[in-house]
């Protein structure tokens, strides 16, 4: 399993964000986290990066716990988020360099080499990050994420302000990590048409809780929905319609 | 266990950012030419008015060239800790297997490295420009670096600590340490000329044995190494404190989500 999640909880004073949810994601498996603003998505996976500490549960991450093994379950995974970009006053080539030593990468260079050439990045390997567009950015942080091949991908809204074919490049270098390594993917989007034509399962998180759970392509008509977004916006305005808490 | 490997990747990151800006490399130069010329004329002119018996050189201008020794390694710690608040890049590292004491690891040797070059510059002016020669302190200049190294250490870590606990604009409250430090320790006069309020305070701050001690060695009494003994005691004690406050307020950051959270503006 690439990742298990057990009765994870995170409280702010008064407020639950996450109420003891569970989940696993499998090797070779792409789950959509999914949920409106401010349904603990971000929150649950801070916590599996290990930057915020839940108050109760645990995340195993390739079978090591990150409470106690952290070094090795990070070291097992990687991220990309676009609220948090690579340093942009280091060239990609060096912020590569500067994570691949950080996770531990064997054979760098030669890691590097093939990031660079897998996400298109050769002719921009020499320039600063910072002044790269969003959708160069985005493969950046993407070679960054991949760099360790890591069993435990985790995206945060990967192809956030990007155009439709830059958009589609990503979901084509995600699908493709996803089927020939051995990691799972854990994915946040708000773009439901993307998360159906990626995502293997979904999890619908709605106040900290996981509502549904199932098939993006089934899950819609099993609820009387049209499609995943009447789904979504079911799930956002009227939780308690959709039933009882599945998880 | 600490990783070589990730210590060095923190350390390369400085290097990278160093290596192309000149707007980061001047001030390691460009302070410590000024601070040396302007109190190396200063030191010379006090000499000639004084009249004989006097030795403003090392007695004056060699604690300035220490004095700025010790800023110059708490703003190599505070200035690489500022890198990262500047690029928002704590997500990044701090999701990677990399771990406080590495990243700490990383900056101290990274201010090791920018301290020590300038020490050389001011060293050069010094003694070629106005003669000051170092090794008239001799067996005391060990605990002198020592002490202001641990201690320039030790407030870079606390600074580094300030602006982690209260947001990126509380480096303003960082940058004037050293100045609200300076007249504690004594670096211009004995600590007898302060009241008494002042000199217990001085008392505890490390740096004021090794100032009492270049004015005793320029005035032909030698230093006092019982006295720099309580100097490097006090600087261990308080490096130790520094680092056990640096990682309270850094686990205190993960339980709030602050690391996940810190972005360009005060976050506290």
């Amino acid at each position: 399993m690439a990742l298990a999640v057990r009765d994870l909880r995170k409280v702010y004073g008064e407020t639950v964000a996450v109420y003891g949810i569970s989940f696993d994601v499998a090797r070779n498996e792409i789950v959509g986290l999914l949920g409106p603003n401010g349904a603990g998505k971000t929150t649950t996976i801070n916590m599996i990066l290990g930057v915020l500490a839940p108050d109760a549960g645990t995340i195993r991450i390739d079978g090591h716990d990150l409470a106690r093994a952290r070094r090795q379950a990070l070291e097992r995974t990687n991220f990309a988020a676009v609220y948090a970009p690579l340093p942009g006053n280091l060239t990609v080539r060096q912020n590569l360099r500067v994570f691949g030593m950080l996770y531990g990468v064997r054979e760098l260079n030669r890691r590097i080499g093939e990031m660079i050439e897998r996400f298109d990045l050769a002719a921009l390997a020499e320039t600063r990050c910072g002044v790269l567009s969003s959708g160069e950015q985005t493969r950046v942080a993407l070679a960054k994420a991949m760099l360790n091949d890591p069993r435990l991908l985790l995206l945060d809204e990967p192809t956030a302000s990007l155009d439709p074919a830059s958009a589609r490049e990503i979901r084509a270098s995600i699908r493709a990590f996803a089927a020939e390594g051995t990691g799972g993917v854990l994915w946040t989007s708000h773009n439901m048409h993307e998360v159906q034509d990626v995502c293997d399962r979904v999890l619908f998180l709605s106040r900290g809780r996981i509502l549904l759970e199932g098939d993006p392509k089934s899950l819609p008509a099993e609820h009387g929905k049209e499609n995943l977004e009447e789904l979504f916006i079911a799930v956002a305005r009227e939780p308690l319609s959709l039933g009882d808490v599945a998880v | 266990m600490i990783s070589g490997r990730r210590v060095s990747a923190i350390v390369l990151r400085l290097y990278y950012l160093y290596r192309g800006s000149s707007p980061r490399l001047m001030p390691i130069f460009v302070w410590v030419l000024i601070d040396m010329t302007m109190w190396g004329f200063m030191s010379r002119y006090l000499n000639d008015v004084a009249g004989p018996g006097h030795h403003f050189i090392p007695a004056l201008l060699g604690a300035v060239l220490l004095w700025d020794f010790f800023s110059r390694v708490m703003q190599g710690v505070t200035t690489s800790f500022f890198e990262d608040v500047w690029s928002r890049n704590f997500l990044n590292f701090f999701a990677s297997p990399l771990t406080v004491t590495e990243y700490l690891a990383g900056l101290v040797i990274a201010s090791i490295a920018t301290s020590a070059i300038a020490l050389a510059v001011m060293l050069v002016v010094a003694t070629v420009a106005f003669g000051l020669s170092f090794l008239s302190y001799g067996l005391a200049l060990i605990p002198f670096l020592m002490v202001l190294f641990l201690f320039g250490i030790c407030m870079g870590v606390v600074g580094s600590s300030i602006v982690l606990r209260l947001g990126p604009s509380a480096e303003w409250l960082v940058w004037p340490i050293p100045m609200m430090t300076a007249p504690f320790a004594g670096v211009f006069y004995p600590l007898s000329t302060l009241p008494r309020w002042m000199r217990a305070i001085s008392a505890v701050l490390p740096p004021s044995y090794v100032f009492e001690s270049t004015r005793a060695i320029a005035a032909g009494r030698g230093a006092n190494f019982g006295d720099l003994g309580i100097g490097v005691a006090l600087a261990f004690a308080y490096l130790l404190a520094a680092g056990w406050m640096f990682t309270r307020v850094f686990r205190r950051a993960v339980r709030t989500g602050l690391i996940a959270r810190y972005s360009a503006e005060s976050v506290s």
